[in-house]
């Protein structure tokens, strides 16, 4: 096929290497900004399959860095645009488009069918979840993240190396997304693009895979580092699996979104809140355990605190009760003073 | 008394102010030095892994003159 020409062309390629691309299945965790770098290179190199799964949306803020989306994208969902535009680009590849998020219950069916998984979410609770799901079903994950100015990448669970957990055995802080910290659209497009560089070679069988190492990436001032580490055989998943580290995985929202879409706002400090009001409440997280019968279970509510981490523990805390609860991953200040003006703006 | 190279990325170079700095140590102990860089600079409740010399170390080790000390926290942002 004429399309493929310029990449058989290199003798790692061949029209061997093409074959493996054409097929390879390949699952990508995310359709944001690193799933938006990644996704066209897989297509157009030619992956038999590509997965995509994410359950988010297109928000107008998204577009400065998810460049395959449009303005007529916004309000859509992420999975279903993305899906439009791998099929204008090479209509001969197939797509699996996932409208959900990827949760403990639904993880392993949806990796077991992949032969490789690329990691491009903006939450540090899935990937412990893909790392415990490849290490069981024997498949490396491609990790990429970025935090403002830097961005990391690694391969992990390559030919039963070193994992997440080897290099990251602890999952105890909320590391800040994208969406909270803010980020430019080129640096997530080269971890993004070095990720799917990564996954032509694992296909491909050539070059060094990033196994064993973390690539370090700061933007600023154009230095990397190569971090190398080791299998840590104590780092066993077993402990882990099922167990309520994956229980918020998907429960982190923005203050933008609980606002927007009429979360029932829960300020769970100890002190004393300013106002109340019937989307603004105030439960001390002391006192959330006898509250929570009061709470609706047709309702979602979204638990903030001063820092996000609180309330975070407050979502694993009661992940038993059937209620639709949130965390915001923001701080208490920025979420009141956005209700503020968005209630101000309802009322003129 | 030795001297080290600190590497700082993430979080930890946001709490420290800076991503890298030269330090003379009174003690090679690594883990006295994690220690202190934690109080220092707040670092108590962040996660990170520890690389000497562009390795990751699990254990406590002594440090030489002139190692490099980097300090990782996990990316969450995508």
């Amino acid at each position: 096929m004429k399309r493929y020409d310029k990449q058989i062309k290199l003798k790692q390629v061949g029209q061997d290497g093409q074959k493996k691309l054409a097929d390879a299945k390949v699952l990508i965790v995310g359709a944001g900004g690193l799933g938006a770098a990644i996704l066209p290179y897989l297509a157009s190199a030619g992956i038999g399959k590509i997965g995509l799964i994410d359950g988010d949306c297109v928000d107008e803020t998204n577009l400065h860095r998810q460049i395959i989306y449009t303005e007529k994208s916004v309000g859509q969902f992420k999975v279903e645009e993305a899906a439009k535009y791998i099929q204008k680009l090479n209509s001969q590849i197939k797509v699996e488009a996932i409208k959900a998020y990827l949760t403990a219950q639904n993880a392993f069916m949806i990796i077991n069918k992949y032969d490789l998984v690329v990691d491009a979410t903006d939450n540090i609770n899935v990937r412990y979840l893909i790392n415990d799901i490849c290490v069981m079903t024997h498949k490396a994950f491609v990790y990429g993240a970025v935090h403002k100015f830097e961005g990391q990448i690694s391969v992990f669970n390559y030919k039963n190396g070193p994992t997440y957990r080897c290099l990251f055995p602890e999952n105890k802080q909320a590391a800040g997304s994208c969406e909270e910290l803010g980020i430019l659209g080129p640096n997530v497009g080269i971890i993004g693009t070095l990720q799917a560089n990564e996954v032509l070679k694992i296909i491909l069988e050539t070059g060094q895979v990033l196994s064993g190492k973390l690539l370090l990436y700061n933007f600023l001032n154009n230095q990397q580092t190569l971090i190398h580490f080791k299998k840590n055989e104590h780092a066993n998943i077993n402990c882990h699996f099922h167990q309520q580290d994956y229980a918020t995985a998907n429960k982190g929202i923005s203050a933008e979104k609980a606002i927007k879409e009429n979360f029932i706002l829960i300020d769970i400090r100890e002190k004393q809140p300013q106002e109340h009001g019937s989307h603004l409440l105030h439960i001390p997280f002391s006192q959330l355990n006898q509250a929570v019968s009061r709470l609706d279970e047709n309702k979602n509510y979204a638990l903030f605190c001063q820092k996000g981490i609180i309330s975070q523990q407050a979502v694993q805390q009661l992940s038993n009760y059937n209620l639709n609860l949130y965390y915001i991953t923001d701080n208490a200040d920025r979420i009141l003073n956005l209700w503020q003006h968005e209630k101000e703006k309802s009322i003129y | 008394m030795i001297t080290v190279k600190l590497k700082y990325f993430g979080q930890i170079a946001e709490k420290a102010g800076i991503d890298e700095e030269q330090l003379t140590l009174v003690s090679p102990n690594l883990n006295t030095l994690i220690k202190d860089l934690s109080q220092k600079y707040d670092l108590t409740k962040l996660n990170f892994s520890v690389a000497v010399n562009r390795a990751q170390v699990t254990t406590n080790v002594t440090l030489k003159n002139n190692d490099e000390v980097a300090l990782l926290p996990p990316f969450a942002g995508g």
